[in-house]
C-alpha cells in the first residue's frame, strides 16, 4: 500500500491574518495519488491551510505566510514562482459552487483552458471527458449550451470539480465541497472524490467524519492551528494516538 | 433591561396600567402622522401624474393640426418659419448625436472608475474617490454648460478642423463627464455583489486578475452596468443647460458631431423663453416634443429599473 511518493511536502508552515496567527509550525507531507482529509473544530484553521497550499491565502489584505510548501520537491513560495501559474497545478474546489454566470455548461468546463492560453482543437472530447469524470456527463450531455448556474446545486459542484480537472492539476484542493449539498449529490460527489483519488492529489476538507472515513487514505486532525494527529485514516478513527483526536472523534467536544 | 427582577416588573406593569388613556392618544397622533406622512406622498404622486397628463392634453391637440406621419415623417423642423414644417426628427437626431456622444465618453470612464474603486483601491483610497466622484454629480449643469461652451469648444476648434462655435461634441463630451458618477457608482455596487469565491474560482484555475475582471466580474455584474447605462442615457437625454447653451439651436439633421444641432430639450428651452402665442400652433409644438421626450426617457427608466431590480434580486 506505501509506496507512495510525497507529493506536497508542508514545513514548519506559520500563517496570519494581520496579527492574528491562525497556523503554528505545520508539518506533513501530502502523499501523491490519495486523498487527504482534513478534519478539525471549526475555526481551527483548515480552510486557510488549504488555502496557503495553492497560494490563495496571500489574496486576503494583510495575511501572511512563513514556513515552505514543496511541490515535488520545489518550494511554491519561491521568488521564481508565479502564483498565478502555480495555481494551474494546484486547482481548488469552493463550499458554495460558484460556476461563471453568464459562461454555459461547456464554456465553464473549459473556462481554465480559454483564459489561459486557449482551447485545443478537440474541445468538445475535453467537455465530455470532464463530465464524464465528474460524473455529470449523461444529466446535462443534451443541454451544454445551457447556462452553468442552471443547474441543481449538487450538479454546479460536479460542474466546479469537470472545470477544476479540465486543467488537469496535480493537486486539487477542496473546502467542504459537499456542505452545501443534499444527501443524494453528496454520495454521488464523494464516490467521484474517491475515484479522483486514483489519478490525482486530494487534499479534501471536511466537518462529517463519517466522510473523512469514507473516501480519504489519510486523514490529518488540526485544532487551534496544530497539527495534532496525521495518519492513515483507518488507524486514526480506530486507534487514534491522542487524546484530543479520540476525543474530537467520539463527539466529546466540537 | 433587568426586566428580570421582580420589582421592576411590576413597576412596568403598573406603568402600562395607568398609561392606557395616554396609549389611545398617542395612538390617535400616529394615526394623525400617518396621514399627513401619506398625504405627501399622494401629492408628489398626484402632481407627477397632473403634470403627464397635462402634457399630452395639450399636446393631443397639436396632431389635429399636423398629422404623425409629418411628425415622424418629415425630416424638416421649422416650426417659426413661414414655410413651417414639423418632422421631428432633427430635434431627436440632435438629442440622439449628443447622447451617444455623452455616453461614449462615461461608459468607459465610468466603467474603468467603478473598477478600479471595487477591484483594486484601498478602503482607504475608495473613502477619498467616491466622494470626489460624487461631487461632479452635483456641479450645477449650467457651470457645466458655461465650460463647454468657453473652454472646451475653443479647445476642439484647434485640433479639429471645421468645428463649429456650436457643435454637437463638446456638449457631448461634458455630458459624458458629468454622468460619469452615474455610471461608475451603480456599477461599483454591482460589481460589490459579486461574490468572492467566483473571483476565487477563477483565481484557482490560474486566471490572472485582468482575465477574471474581464471575463468573470464584470458579466456577473451585467444587469446592473446596464441599469446604470440606461439611467445614464435616460438622464442624458434630458439634460438641458449644457445642450442649450453649447450646442445652438439649429435644428439640423446631421450625424456630424463639428456641427450645431438643436436637442429636445434645448428647443423647449428656445420656444418656452420666446414669445410664441399662447395656445398658437408654434406653443403646442412644445407639449408635442415635451410628450415625445417624456416618454423617451420614461422607456429609459422603466428599462433601467427593470435591470436595477433583477440585479437586487440576484
Ligand atoms: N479573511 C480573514 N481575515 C481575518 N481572519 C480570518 C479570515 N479568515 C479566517 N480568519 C480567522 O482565521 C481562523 C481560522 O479560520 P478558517 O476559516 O481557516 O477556519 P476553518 O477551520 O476553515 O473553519 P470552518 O470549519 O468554520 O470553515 C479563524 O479564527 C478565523 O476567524
Ligand atoms: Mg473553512
Amino acid at each position: 500500500m506505501s509506496t507512495t511518493s510525497t507529493k506536497l511536502s508542508v514545513s514548519d508552515l506559520d500563517a496570519s491574518y494581520g496579527d492574528h496567527q491562525v497556523l503554528h509550525s505545520i508539518d506533513m507531507d501530502i502523499p501523491a495519488k490519495e486523498v487527504t482529509a482534513l478534519i478539525g473544530p471549526s475555526g481551527c484553521g483548515k480552510s486557510t491551510y488549504l488555502r496557503c497550499l495553492n497560494r490563495m491565502h496571500e489574496l486576503t489584505t494583510a495575511a501572511t505566510v512563513n514556513g515552505t510548501v514543496q511541490l515535488d520537491g520545489a518550494d511554491i513560495y519561491h521568488d521564481d514562482i508565479d502564483p498565478v501559474l502555480l495555481r494551474r497545478h494546484i486547482g481548488m474546489v469552493f463550499q458554495k459552487p460558484a460556476p461563471f454566470p453568464t459562461w454555459s455548461i461547456a464554456d465553464n468546463v473549459l473556462a481554465g483552458l480559454k483564459l489561459t492560453g486557449g482551447v485545443p482543437d478537440n474541445a468538445d472530447e475535453i467537455v465530455e471527458k470532464a463530465l464524464k469524470g465528474a460524473a455529470l456527463w449523461e444529466e446535462v450531455k443534451d443541454k451544454l449550451d445551457k447556462p452553468g448556474t442552471s443547474l441543481s446545486g449538487g450538479q454546479q459542484q460536479r460542474l466546479c470539480i469537470a472545470r477544476a480537472i479540465t486543467v488537469e492539476p496535480d493537486v486539487l484542493l477542496m473546502d467542504e465541497p459537499c456542505s452545501a449539498i443534499d444527501p443524494v449529490a453528496t454520495a454521488r460527489v464523494e464516490n467521484l472524490i474517491h475515484e479522483l483519488g486514483e489519478n490525482y492529489t486530494i487534499v479534501v476538507v471536511t466537518h462529517n467524519m463519517q466522510q473523512a472515513a469514507r473516501i480519504s487514505d489519510k486523514t490529518a486532525f488540526l485544532m487551534m492551528g496544530e497539527l495534532v494527529e496525521f495518519d492513515e485514516t483507518s488507524k486514526l478513527f480506530s486507534n487514534p494516538s491522542k487524546q484530543e483526536t479520540e476525543d474530537y472523534i467520539t463527539g466529546k467536544f466540537g | 433591561m433587568d426586566g428580570a427582577s421582580p420589582d421592576s416588573r411590576s413597576q412596568s406593569n403598573r406603568r402600562a396600567l395607568s398609561d392606557i388613556r395616554g396609549e389611545r392618544a398617542s395612538g390617535l397622533r400616529e394615526r394623525v402622522i400617518e396621514g399627513g406622512l401619506f398625504a405627501c406622498a399622494a401629492a408628489s404622486v398626484l402632481t407627477t401624474l397632473g403634470i403627464v397628463v397635462v402634457l399630452f392634453m395639450e399636446a393631443i391637440p397639436f396632431f389635429f393640426d399636423v398629422s404623425l406621419l409629418e411628425f415622424f415623417g418629415s425630416t424638416q423642423w421649422t416650426p417659426l418659419y413661414a414655410d413651417a414644417n414639423f418632422g421631428v426628427w432633427p430635434l431627436v437626431g440632435g438629442t440622439l448625436l449628443v447622447t451617444v456622444i455623452a455616453i461614449s465618453v462615461a461608459l468607459p470612464f465610468g466603467l474603468l472608475a467603478a473598477i478600479y474603486l471595487s477591484e483594486y483601491a484601498s478602503e482607504r483610497a475608495r473613502k477619498i474617490f467616491k466622494p470626489m466622484l460624487e461631487i461632479l454629480a452635483g456641479v450645477p449643469t449650467i457651470v457645466y454648460g458655461y465650460f463647454a461652451l468657453v473652454f472646451v469648444t475653443p479647445l476642439l476648434q484647434q485640433v479639429i478642423p471645421g468645428m463649429g462655435g456650436f457643435n454637437a461634441l463638446s456638449p457631448g463630451i461634458v455630458m459624458g463627464i458629468m454622468i460619469i458618477p452615474m455610471i461608475s457608482s451603480l456599477s461599483e455596487d454591482a460589481l460589490h455583489a459579486v461574490p468572492d469565491r467566483l473571483r476565487e474560482s477563477s483565481y484557482a484555475l490560474g486566471i490572472n486578475r485582468i482575465q477574471t475582471i474581464w471575463y468573470v466580474t464584470l458579466p456577473a455584474a451585467r444587469s446592473g452596468i446596464v441599469a446604470a447605462t440606461t439611467l445614464a442615457v435616460s438622464r442624458a437625454i434630458g439634460e438641458t443647460m449644457i445642450v442649450a447653451i453649447a450646442a445652438g439651436q439649429m435644428a439640423n439633421l446631421t450625424m456630424d458631431p463639428r456641427e450645431s444641432v438643436q436637442t429636445m430639450t434645448a428647443y423647449i428651452v428656445q420656444l418656452s423663453t420666446g414669445d410664441v402665442p399662447t395656445g398658437s400652433l408654434e406653443y403646442q409644438t412644445l407639449f408635442a416634443v415635451g410628450a415625445l421626450l417624456f416618454l423617451m426617457t420614461f422607456a429609459m427608466n422603466v428599462i433601467g429599473q427593470w435591470f436595477a431590480r433583477k440585479v437586487r434580486n440576484q
